[in-house]
């Protein structure tokens, strides 16, 4: 009974197989760098980034089709574009970061659906707006394993200037001419990460894995190796368990996964160590010293 | 003992309006210098100027060869964000930047180093605490202690003391005193008139224009600081541009 409803699926079916481990591999990618995401108070703008990408993948698809590296090549120039277009109109004129890129990530929007549908059918246009988890293929598997694997390194060798960009700006400019590149670089992760899962959970909802294990993260850790160790674990059950709902259910995948990566952020809202409500409820008898 | 910094016509300030105007002048090394004056003086704008933060709108500064990023600065106001999940250890090691670069390794090592460096301030026992937990006079200690870690010839306090109690200014004064005996430059902005009497050597008494720079017996006298009082804080609008010609 537990293997049938557990084990089975994956054991009997390839694409789910192969749905399992591009799910856990968008985790290890995604997840550390939503933990960033969300301690720089830039989470909306990971799900505006999401938004920008679909442009660039859909001229990708009207120029050789369904190819991925076509797709990834050019939702990765969009989102490279426009970050840092956003990013100089920011500097440049009166408007502020967040309302430069509110006016990007709409018009990319409207602009990718529209060639989506000009340029393919009603399921393409699903396909990009809400991914295809169960239609990975290998080409595209490798795609996610290789965006993770790079995305891993560099947040590695950017470690050290990321934290204290959050922390303390001021000291790192005094000391390092690092935290203009290391920015850069992140936004170039975020971008890299959200192609990576635009593949199997679709421009809607591929910052979903990538901010709401961080989210969940934030309940259980105080440090934030521990934040991210918890938020990819989270990240993987969400894909595991989201799968499994799907298959057994009959739902679709992708929302599926975002789904439960949502419950156990809002079980974590109420029962979570750090700032869970039921916690901040009952707090217990305070310490002698 | 030779220059470390030495202020050549120096104008600096924001949107063409001085906030430091004609600055002539050096600083020896190893000097202890009190930098004192009314709030708008300019005294966090010069530092920021030495540490490479500000560009200056006229004239330069000479550091003596040493790079501004080797200059150890306490800003007046830390932009550190106090939610952020990081250690008073991890926080405090990062004052060992210059040293190990990008991506040199802070390990086993150089644990010793950081221990001492908490325990110099107080903060024995500290390591594991989130920032966000400690109080203020704690939070001050604690970037004396990465101070201390960078190991800087050249040390630059922004208002160090302000809205700390008085036996941890006493022990950061202790600081100052040693990092004194070890020949470092030393610049600090103080309010405490008193404090820089007693512990400064030397002060800088500063009103956008210098007012009187020595001994610090000889500086802050009673004519001297209601000179700098009588300094206006606003900014001149209607000012046309400067054409004081370099002493």
């Amino acid at each position: 009974m537990i293997y049938d409803t557990f084990i089975a699926p994956f054991a009997e079916f390839e694409f789910m197989r192969r749905a399992l481990v591009g799910t856990i591999a968008i985790a290890f990618g995604a997840a550390p760098v939503g933990i960033f995401l969300m301690l720089r108070r830039m989470s909306l703008i990971g799900d505006a980034m999401a938004h920008a990408i679909l442009p660039g993948a859909a001229i990708g698809y009207l120029l050789s089709g369904l190819n991925v590296f076509a797709m990834a090549g050019g939702g990765l120039v969009a989102g490279l574009v426009i970050a840092i277009g956003a990013a100089l109109i920011a500097r440049t004129t009166e408007l502020k970061e967040d309302a430069s890129l509110a006016g990007f990530l709409l018009i990319s929007l409207a602009v990718g659906v529209t060639i989506v549908s000009v340029g393919g059918s009603n399921v393409d246009l699903l396909r990009f707006l809400f991914g295809s988890v169960l239609g990975l293929d290998d080409q595209t598997l490798l795609l996610i394993v290789s965006i993770t694997t790079l995305s891993l390194l560099a947040l590695a060798l950017i470690w050290r200037p990321l934290v204290l960009e959050c922390v303390d700006p001021g000291f790192l400019r005094s000391v390092s001419r690092a935290g203009g590149p290391a920015h850069l670089a992140f936004l170039a992760l975020v971008v890299m990460n959200l192609v990576g899962g635009f593949h199997a959970l679709g421009t809607l909802l591929a910052v979903g894995i990538m901010i709401l294990p961080a989210v969940t993260a934030r309940f259980w850790a105080r440090d934030i190796t521990m934040m991210i160790a918890i938020a990819v674990a989270s990240a993987g059950v969400a894909g595991y368990t989201g799968l499994l709902l799907s298959f057994h259910a009959g739902l679709p995948s992708g929302p599926a996964v975002i789904l439960v990566a949502g419950a156990l952020y809002a079980a974590s809202v109420v029962v979570g160590p750090v700032g869970g409500l039921l916690w901040q409820a009952f707090p217990g008898r305070h310490l002698e010293a | 003992m030779g220059e470390q910094l030495r202020f050549r016509d120096l104008t600096l300030g924001y949107e063409r309006h001085p906030a430091v105007h004609h600055l002539n002048g050096a600083i020896e090394t190893g000097a202890l210098v009190a930098v004192v004056g009314p709030n708008g003086a300019g005294k966090s704008t010069l530092f920021k100027g030495i540490v490479g933060v500000l560009k200056p709108l006229a004239g330069g500064i000479e550091r003596g060869g040493i790079d501004p990023r080797d200059i150890a600065y306490l800003p007046q106001v830390a932009e550190i964000d106090r939610s952020f999940p990081i250690s008073v250890y991890d926080m405090v090691s990062m004052g060992l930047w210059r040293g190990k670069g990008l991506f040199g390794g802070i390990g086993h090592g150089d644990r010793g180093t950081v221990e001492a460096a908490l325990a110099a301030v107080g903060l024995t026992g500290f390591e594991g605490r989130a920032i966000g937990t400690l109080s203020g006079g704690q939070m001050q200690r604690m970037l004396f202690a990465r101070l201390l870690l960078q190991d800087a010839r050249v040390i630059v306090l922004d208002e160090p003391f302000s809205a700390i109690d008085a036996k941890t200014c006493a022990d950061l004064l202790e600081l100052v005193r040693r990092w004194h005996r070890e020949q470092r430059t030393v610049l600090a902005a103080l309010h405490d008139i008193e404090m820089v009497r007693a512990n400064f050597p030397d002060a800088l008494l500063l009103a956008r224009e210098p007012v009187a720079w020595g001994r610090t017996g000889e500086v802050l006298t009673p004519e001297n600081l209601t000179k700098a009082r009588r300094m206006c804080e606003a900014f001149d609008e209607q000012a046309e541009a400067c054409v004081v010609e370099a002493a």
